[in-house]
This record gives structure tokens, sequence and C-alpha cells, in this order.
């Protein structure tokens, strides 16, 4: 990548990138192109390291070894790697989403005088769905049972997990079909990892399905749990008015960043930042006041909540350090660099790191502990303000650009603005795709990664798909990167949507792409198709949704639990670089061919956007023509394929046969491959 | 005259070397398509003795026995100093030099690297890179290699380097009056 202008799309971060060039840092880039070339082996995830007789390489070429010592194949090489990925996605969500049911609980007893219930109506509707007596209890009493129930789901041994049920019929039958049924979060990644020990499961097949079960795990269980709990412990998020990008750091202000994903204390330190004592101290040390920005999933958290302006997304944590005027990077868990460690040698910035999962050395650790969440808050917002006279005037480099967006859309707030305060519903927006002013939505979520120019993928494929009447709903780093290039304010509607988005956007007042929260928030998208399909005249599940979803830009494994548990749930979903899976062509014929059959959705794998976006339509066309809707109402710029020339539904899905190396014995090890 | 020279000393066996070798190779900027679609192989082999990885390729031998071998001329050196090149065209298959390379570094295999379902069967053997070298660049092995083990110098520069190891090595025997 010898040419910097290509590294992003995003001017303020083009600008950072010239300054780290100036100062002789190295960035994200930098360290990929130091990375080169990568390993083949890892790529195609046919290397395995599961046991130490190995490690263990299958030649890709086909003439060297084609089974580990223990006779393992590629294929099942490959699929253990993607069900060990697929679990450790899982853990961090629901690693998360414990500490926030953790946090419910202490709220619930009086533990800490940092929470409190603040969504006491989507309390009672969990309480419900649960079976948990509301009538003559106090709100602390029925949270104290819903966040006991909730707990137990992560260490459930018996039955199904709860959240199962919000699941449409076809679905629920897919998966027990498959059985990738969830039976307990905790559970599914220990039991996935067993799987992959030496000696244990290696029929290919029944390891991806596992890796299903994982995923499903994390979509219906940790993760949404998380934004359940979320919503109940700091409130319901509304639509709100922000900023996002590196401009929102302010020269005469103490500016703290918090960066990583865990709300329990991002949402402690905004009200820390506006405590009295803390602003007179900032004033005292010559500070205008305390700006509060983030970066990554916490960000967002925030920002739906509180209207928190976002500083940028994944790939700009060191570049909001390079501004030299953020006098505390606050981190805890997940997608933080410990590259930003090392910044602190050229800048007076303090990373401050909090969490006990995720210590960096170098940093100034602040343990974070539930019960004392606003000491803790306190303590580093002080630390912060004490840091600010210690800013060398001269590094002070902030980008101008930032951009207004409205945030806060969620499965509720979504239904209340069609339907109305009094009558909330999803028949309008059903309504408008059944008529054709709508073809349909797509979720795009998911990272940056420097493999491909920053937010490029994101704002090509998210215009492309609004220009043809598509809404779009985000997450996450995508989120960020469109609101960066201005895709999340209304007047994006008539500046970049196709007529029907545009009236309905005019009719509703709500941009055409919909900020829904973080990467634990994608559950957002699971219980609006849900309401979707309970709405009815669409479909009745959600492989039958005009539906599709995305990571353009994906990188973690997060990423690859989250494309799984949408796939798994009838989703179709397409991502950038391919699952590291290519090393196996039964495993890539499995999640791009055969996951058809099994729950009505695929992976895909396409690097350019633009091709992605039409592989999205594609699909949502077919399904508009498998339900009798109407094409587009109006003119659209990638048109509808005629029916005759769309793939038919896994039309006998092929199979290749299985090629047995030469001299080796095809005894009933192989033989047993071609399942009937 | 510049050859790849390989110290063993370094190879971790990464086999970065062969992915880098096939991709160059290949109709294609892409790894996993080169492999998965256009059948590409390496022509750079990894192979253990002992403790020891050797990486090895075509030594592009001044008298070489594929050339003298080769009964329809397919094997040429078009520059004197130059790799020993196959012109596909002229190649019969017969698979002599195959049988004549001492180091076993020439294959007849499938592995044109343009399609995986060319079912002709070709001479496979290390061109020097003469495709990147024309553009500059070294050979794919050689820049891939993570830990330097394997580099393209002059022959004779790498006879100096080995004077020079040797050297020291001596120089400690003299001056620590302990050997090897």
């Amino acid at each position: 990548m010898a040419d910097k202008r290509n590294r992003s799309v995003d001017p303020a971060t083009l600008a950072m990138i010239d300054v780290a060039t100036a100062r002789n840092m190295t960035t994200p880039w930098d360290r990929l192109e130091s990375q080169q070339p990568q390993c083949g082996f890892g790529t195609m995830g046919i290397c395995c390291r599961n046991c130490f007789m190995g490690p263990c390489r299958i030649d890709p070429f086909g003439e060297g070894a084609q089974e580990g010592i223990c006779g393992a194949d590629a294929d099942t090489i490959v699929a253990r790697n993607l069900l060990r990925h697929i679990c450790t996605g899982t853990s961090a969500h629901s690693d998360h989403s414990r500490d926030v049911v953790h946090a419910l609980a202490l709220a619930a007893e009086g533990k800490s005088e940092a929470y409190r219930v603040r969504g006491a109506r989507k309390l009672s509707k969990l309480a419900e769905e649960y079976g948990i007596a509301t009538d003559g209890r106090s709100v602390n009493e029925v949270a104290k049972e819903v966040a006991q129930f909730l707990l137990k789901e992560f260490g459930k041994q018996e039955g199904v997990l709860a959240n199962v049920g919000r699941a449409p019929e076809q679905q629920r039958k897919n998966w027990a079909a498959a059985g990738a049924v969830p039976r307990g979060i905790d559970r599914e990644v220990v039991t996935g990892l067993h799987m992959t020990h030496v000696g244990a499961d290696n029929d290919a097949e029944h390891v991806i399905m596992g890796s299903v079960r994982a995923a499903l795990a994390d979509g219906w269980g940790g993760s949404m749990i998380a934004t359940d709990v979320s919503d109940v412990l700091f409130g319901e998020p509304h639509p709100l008015r922000s900023r996002v990008n590196l401009g929102v750091i302010k020269e005469d202000e103490v500016n703290i960043i918090v960066h990583g994903h865990e709300p329990t204390l991002s949402d402690v330190v905004v009200a820390a930042t506006r405590d009295p004592q803390l602003l007179a101290l900032a004033k005292e040390k010559g500070a205008k006041g305390i700006n509060l920005a983030g970066i990554c999933c916490t960000a967002n958290e925030i920002l739906m909540r509180h209207g928190i302006p976002i500083a940028g997304n994944f790939l700009q944590q060191e570049l909001a350090v390079m501004t030299g005027a953020v006098d505390v990077m606050l981190v805890d868990i997940q997608c933080v660099f410990p590259a930003l460690v090392q910044m602190q040698k050229c800048f007076h910035t303090k990373v401050v790191s909090t969490s006990a999962k995720a210590k960096f050395p170098g940093s100034t650790y602040v343990e974070f502990h539930e019960e004392k969440a606003m000491e803790t808050a306190k303590q580093i917002v002080r630390l912060a303000i004490e840091n600010y006279p210690n800013r060398d005037p001269d590094l002070i480099n902030i980008p101008k650009q930032q951009e207004p967006l409205v945030a806060g859309f969620t499965t509720e707030v979504v239904s209340e603005i069609l339907g109305g305060r009094y009558r909330p519903s999803y028949r309008p927006l059903n309504d408008g795709i059944q008529t054709g002013r709508l073809r349909g939505v797509a979720g795009v979520v998911g990272c940056n990664n420097p493999k491909f120019p920053h937010d490029e993928s994101h704002l090509a494929m998210v215009k492309e798909l609004i220009r043809n009447d598509v809404l779009v709903v985000q997450t996450g780093c995508s989120a960020i990167a469109c609101g960066k290039g201005g895709l999340l304010a209304p007047e994006a509607a008539e500046r970049f949507a196709g007529k029907g988005l545009q009236e309905i956007c005019r009719a509703v007042g709500i941009p055409p792409v919909l900020h829904t929260g973080s990467c634990v928030d994608n559950s957002r998208i699971l219980t609006a198709c849900a309401e979707m399909v309970r709405e009815g005249g669409i479909g009745d599940s959600f492989d039958k949704l005009p539906v599709a979803g995305a990571a353009p830009e994906w990188m973690s494994e997060k990423a690859i639990a989250i494309g799984m548990y949408f796939v798994a749930s009838g989703i179709f979903v397409v991502i950038g670089q391919s699952l590291p899976v290519q090393g196996s062509r039964r495993v890539v014929d499995l999640l791009t061919k055969d996951f058809e059959k099994h729950f009505g959705a695929t992976w895909a794998f396409e690097p350019d956007a633009i091709k992605a976006a039409h592989l999205m339509i594609d699909r949502i066309d077919r399904k508009r023509a498998d339900l009798g809707l109407p094409t587009p109402m109006y003119q659209v710029p990638y048109k509808p394929k005629t029916a005759d020339s769309a793939p038919k539904a896994h039309a006998g899905a092929k199979r290749e046969p299985v090629a047995v190396a030469a001299g080796s014995c095809p005894g009933p090890a192989t033989a047993g491959i071609e399942d009937t | 005259m510049k050859r790849i020279v390989a110290d063993p000393k370094k190879c971790m066996a990464c086999r970065a070397c062969e992915l880098a070798c096939a991709l160059a190779h290949a109709d294609t900027d892409d790894l996993v398509e080169a492999i998965t679609k256009k059948g590409a192989k390496p022509c750079i082999y990894i192979e253990s003795a002992g403790a020891l990885v050797v990486p090895l390729q075509c030594r592009h031998c001044e008298d070489a026995p594929c050339m003298v071998v080769c009964p329809s001329g397919a094997l040429l050196r078009p520059d004197e100093e130059g790799p020993v090149l196959v012109d596909q065209a002229k190649c019969i298959g017969c698979a002599f030099c195959v049988q004549a390379c001492p180091f076993g570094v020439i294959r007849l295999a499938h592995g044109s690297g343009a399609d995986a379902s060319d079912k002709q069967m070709a001479v496979i053997k290390c061109d020097l890179c003469a495709d990147r070298q024309a553009e500059g660049l070294e050979p794919a092995c050689v820049t891939s290699c993570p830990v330097g083990a394997l580099m393209f110098v002059e022959v004779d520069d790498s006879a100096k380097m080995a004077r020079i190891r040797a050297a020291a090595q001596a120089a400690a025997v003299v001056i620590t009056g302990r050997g090897r």
C-alpha cells in the first residue's frame, strides 16, 4: 500500500496519518505492511495448533500432507478453527453481557449508588416474557428476579435459552433439525471448545453445526441479554442528535475518550463529567469544561442514550491520541490496540485501563468494580483534569471534520415512530415493503480492517443500498463510518436515497440509515425482524423476509459469531474478506451453498462493496418474488433480475467428490465422508 | 551472477516462500484464488534434514544436466548468466530433466498457474522470477521470507559472506581457545 492517500476515505483520518508520518509513529497501516506477506495457511484455515504432536499443516497444493498427525484432514481442521473463532466471539459478547446483568443485580439490591433501573417499561416487558410477577412488586424486586433469571441463562444446564422463544417457529425447527438449539450460553462455548480438542469431533459438518449453536448462544443469548439489560439499566435509547469524527475533540476543554465496549463504566463516566466539583476543578486548571467522546462500541452505547459525540471508529483510536488534546483515553475491553500505550511516549495522553479482563502494561490501571462505579469514574475524570496542564501546545493538531448525525433507533422506537406512541406498530414498514416503495431492509455492520481502505466499503455499500430503495440499519464501527460520511443525518435521504425510500423518510422523519447501537445491539436487528414477521405480510419466517446483512470491513472473531447467528437465523450475510475456510472446499460449500437447505440462508464472500450490495439486493428481490410482492415502485438504478435468471433455490446442491490423495488407502474413514 | 542463497540456520519452515512462489507464478494477485482456482504450484521446496530445514530450488547450474538431457531443446538459457528456463511449447513431457536434476527441484506436474482445470502437464521449475526481476524486484520467495533466511545475492558475494563467517569462527577459536 504505497500510496497513503488510499488508506482511508475519511479526510480527518488522512490528516492524522500525515501527522503520524511527520512524528515518525507507526499506524495499523504501517504495521500491516510490515506483516507482509501474511501466512497463507492461517488465511486458509489449514493450520492446526490444537495438540502438540503438531503444529500440523495441510499442503494447500494437494501434494504434500493432506492430513495432520492424528489424521484430521483439511475439512476437519478448517471447521475446528472456525468453531474456536466463534467460541471466542460469543465469549466476548456474553462476558460483557454477564457484567451488565451483574450491574442490574447490584442496582436492584441497592448495592451500587451508580446504577438504578432507568428503563422500567422494558423491565416489565422482560418480566412478563419470563413469567416473573410484577403486580404489587417494586421495580427493584422485579429487577432482582429478572437479573437472577438472566444470570442463570449463562450457566444453564437444562432446557434451552429462554430467548429462543422469540424466534419464529421455522427458525426454531431449523435449529432443532441441525442440532443447533442453544442450551446455555457458557455451555455452548465449553462444548464447542471440547469438540475441537484433539481426538474429539472430526465430522466437519457436525463441527460447523456446533459453531452455529455457539453463535446462536451469542445472538439470541449473550448479545440479546446485553442489549435488553442495558436498556433496563441505562434507559431505552430514543432518537437524538449528536456529532461524529475527530473534530469533536475540543482544544480548550479537558478531553476524555472512552474506548472499548461495556456501558457499565462509560455510562457512569457521563455522569461524572457533569459533577459540579470536577467541573470547578477543570476551570481551576484552565479548561473551559470537560468534553467526553467515544471510540468503538462503548461510544455507541453512550451516544444512543446520552448523545455523547463519537471521536471515531476502530482504526482511529491511535489517531485520536495524535491530536495531542486527549487528556485521558479510558479503555476497557475488546478492540483496544496494545499500540495505544506506546503513544504515551510522544503525547501527554494517559491511557487508563480499567478491566481485570484486559490489562495493558504501561497504562495507568484503575480497576473497575460495579460496586464503586461512581468513585472509579470520578477518579478517572480527575486524572484527566490533572493531566490537562501537561499538554504540549506544539503537538496539538485537531482535524476540524465533524458531521451531525441522528442515532438512538431501537426495535421499540422504530415501532413507535412508524405507528405512533399510542399504537406502536411495524405495519407502515411492512406496508412500505409490500407496496414496493421500500425494496427491503439491509443490516450493514462490523469493523474496520486496514486491508480495506478505511470506511470506503461501508460508505460505498450503504450508498448503493439506499439509492436502490433499501432501508439500512447499522451498528458498531460501520455506523460510525456512515455517520462520518453524512449518511446518518435526515438530510441524507434527499441527497442519497432512492425515491421510494425518500418518501418513507419524509413521511416518518427518519434518516435512510438507522443507527441501532453497539455490536451487541445487532440483537436489535434480530428482534426487529421478529416484529416484521409478527406484523405479517412479508413472510412468516426470517428466511422469507426481503432482508440481507453485511460486514464489508470485518476483522474480529465477534464479527464471525455475529455473521453466523444471522445466517443460521435465515438472513443472507455477505462479508468483505473470506472467512478463514478456503482450505476446505467442503466447508466453503457448506457455508455458501448447503446452508440454504439447513437454515434458508448462506454466507457469501465478496470484497467489492458494490458487487456485495448487489448480492444483497438480488437476495431481497428473490425474496420479494417468492412472496409475490411487486417490483420496486419507482425506477431503481440496479434493476431486479428477471425471475428465470435468478438462481434456483439449491438445485440439488452439488457436492464435489472428495479427492482421495494418490497412494492413500481409501478405507472406511474417507468413504464415510460422503454420507448419503 | 545473482543466485538465491539459503541460510538453513535461519529457516523456520513457515513455508511462506512456497506460497509466495506459487502466487508469483499464477495468473492472479490473490493467494487463495491462485491455489484453489488457478492450480498454482511452488517451485521452491522446504526439506528437512535432521534438525535443519533447507529451502531448495533450481540452482541454474553452469553445466545444467537438465539442459543436456532434454531431447527437444525445451530447456534453455537465453542469457549467459541468467536462469535456466522452460519453453513449454517445445517440451514433450519425457521427464528426463526430472531424473537428471541432482537436487530434485524440477517436476513434471499440473500447475500452470493459469487454470486449475488445465490437464496439460508442465515442467515446473524456478525461473528466478524473471518477470519480477524485469520490474526491478527480487524473487518472490526472497521477498516473502519473514526471517531473512533467503537472499538474492551475487554468487561471489555469498562466497565472501561465507569466508567472513569462517574467519569469525577461526578468530573465536584463537581468542577463546575454544572450538565448536
